[in-house]
């Protein structure tokens, strides 16, 4: 019984000498998703992104337009769009595609599509996109042996506001004083 | 008694012939229905049909009773998000369309407690009554609780008749017609999960849900007790609860727990997961979790 202790021991002073040489060589992060189509195992079924009625393709304003980059309230358009969405940092075209509007850009540059947008997401909310790969984060649709369906992010949450607005709730059970 | 309505004055003849005939009915009982289980598959067609004849007649449109069986190497489970869930109460009332529970008297499978945030998970301090204009309500959270389905079920265990068993696919089911209304399974389980039908439940007619399994949302009688079959009748075809299809903010999540690439393994695994009155060994295969 001794014995073991004192090995137990021993093998966790060893474990712990080790542990900042594990760490010094732990392996560079693994590289950002890519965009383009994930590959077949991580292909998710997702509906079409929400957009809201005729605003797509961007392009087909924004194109003829001269990219303005300085933060303002907007005035011309969009002016219904409110950001409460980490806005001391963000701007529209820190997500939003300065050269083309039909796409959004991550972090690095790289242009992603609308319907890959859980991947921009994703640059920050790594854990949820993670859970929402495993169908934990969000809702599912489809069954539960089969065919699965996804929402996209943008599904549920605005992605300017993406805290969800408290709701109504359903009328409350009747108490049983209440039966006759 | 209102007098008018007393039956007449039974006769010595009449009496005996009755008394006869509860004694053929007994010996009938005693070789005669069987549990479904025992049932031989000529005999649960004819009494499925009966059944649908049945309810057809009665509610003036084509009622479907399944006995869809368990699909082999599947154990069914069942996870809700405590971190996400704002009680609104959409899983109540999803469920009482889909499993056709009276709405007069009203039953409900689904209760959906609110709670107190400084108090934590304490029964004692719960309150299924909210009702303000707006949830989540500042320092609350929200446990909905429906049958555990425990794989240690006390209510099993006390029916006299057995009408209550679980299945090979880990669902708790009734069958109604072998329930003798007595409640002891009411009195058994630890989370106020069995409802009785004090009075004939009433299903407006438009709203009857036609497809139904003979084990889980079929209409019921009158002195029966009926309660959360995981519905029985979408997952035994594949299909998720309707509880979890209607809920606005993803909080729950169900699968094969023997599959270890389902949704409720995921959780297991990776999330911080508790169950209700663990202290009491009834080993729920309902599981609540922290998903943040
Ligand atoms: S529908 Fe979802 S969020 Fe609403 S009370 Fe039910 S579990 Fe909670």
């Amino acid at each position: 019984m001794r014995g073991l202790y004192v090995m137990a021991l021993a093998l966790a002073l060893v474990a712990s000498a080790a542990a900042p040489v594990a760490l010094a060589q732990h392996p560079s992060p693994a590289p950002l998703p890519r965009a383009g189509p994930p590959p077949a195992e991580e292909r998710v079924e997702v509906p079409p992104p929400p957009f809201t009625d005729g605003i797509f393709p961007c392009t087909s304003c924004h194109a003829s337009l001269k990219v303005n980059r300085v933060r303002r309230p907007l005035a011309d358009m969009h002016g219904d769009i409110v950001l409460t969405h980490d806005e001391q940092h963000r701007w529209c075209l820190d997500c939003h595609d300065p050269d083309n509007r039909d796409w959004l850009h991550l972090a690095s540059g790289e242009k992603v599509p609308f319907e890959q947008s859980y991947l921009l997401c994703g640059q920050c909310h790594g854990e949820k996109l993670r859970d929402w790969r495993a169908g934990v984060h969000g809702r599912r649709t489809g069954e539960w042996n089969g065919h699965k369906g996804y929402l996209l992010c943008a599904h549920c949450h605005n992605p300017h506001q993406p805290r969800f607005r408290a709701v109504t709730p359903k009328p409350a059970p009747a108490r049983p004083s209440a039966a006759k | 008694m209102d007098p008018e309505k007393r039956p007449p004055p039974v006769s010595r003849r009449q009496f005996a012939s009755v008394a006869a005939a509860a004694a053929a009915g007994f010996i009938l009982t005693a070789c005669g229905p069987k549990r479904l289980r025992e049932l031989s598959r000529e005999r649960l067609a004819a009494l499925l049909e009966d059944l649908e004849k049945d309810y057809t007649k009665r509610f003036g449109t084509a009622v479907v009773v399944a006995d869809t069986p368990p699909i082999e190497g599947v154990t069914f489970a069942y996870a809700l998000d405590l971190s996400r869930c704002i009680g609104c109460r959409r899983c109540v009332y999803a469920c009482v369309e889909e499993n056709n529970q009276s709405r007069d008297p009203e039953v409900q499978w689904i209760r959906v407690l609110g709670m107190n945030k400084e108090k934590g998970i304490d029964f004692s301090e719960s309150d299924p009554y909210y009702q303000p204009a707006e949830v989540p309500e500042e320092g609350h959270f929200y446990v909905p609780v429906a049958c555990q389905q425990c794989r240690n079920a006390p209510c099993t265990k006390v029916c006299p008749t057995g009408a209550t068993w679980t299945e090979p696919d880990g669902i708790v089911v009734i069958d109604y017609d072998w329930c003798v209304g007595c409640r002891y399974c009411m009195a058994a389980c630890p989370y106020g999960a069995r409802h009785f039908n004090w009075a004939e439940p009433t299903i407006p007619r438009d709203h009857l849900n036609t497809k139904t399994h003979y084990l889980g949302n079929r209409p019921r009688p009158k002195g029966v007790v009926e309660k959360c079959t995981f519905c029985i009748q979408r997952v035994r075809a594949g299909r998720y609860p309707a509880c979890v299809e209607v809920c606005p903010v993803g909080a729950r999540k169900f699968g094969n727990l023997l599959d270890p690439k389902s949704e409720i393994r995921y959780v297991i695994e990776n999330k911080r997961v508790l169950v209700l009155k663990e202290e009491l060994n009834t080993m729920p295969k309902f599981f609540y979790f922290y998903g943040t």
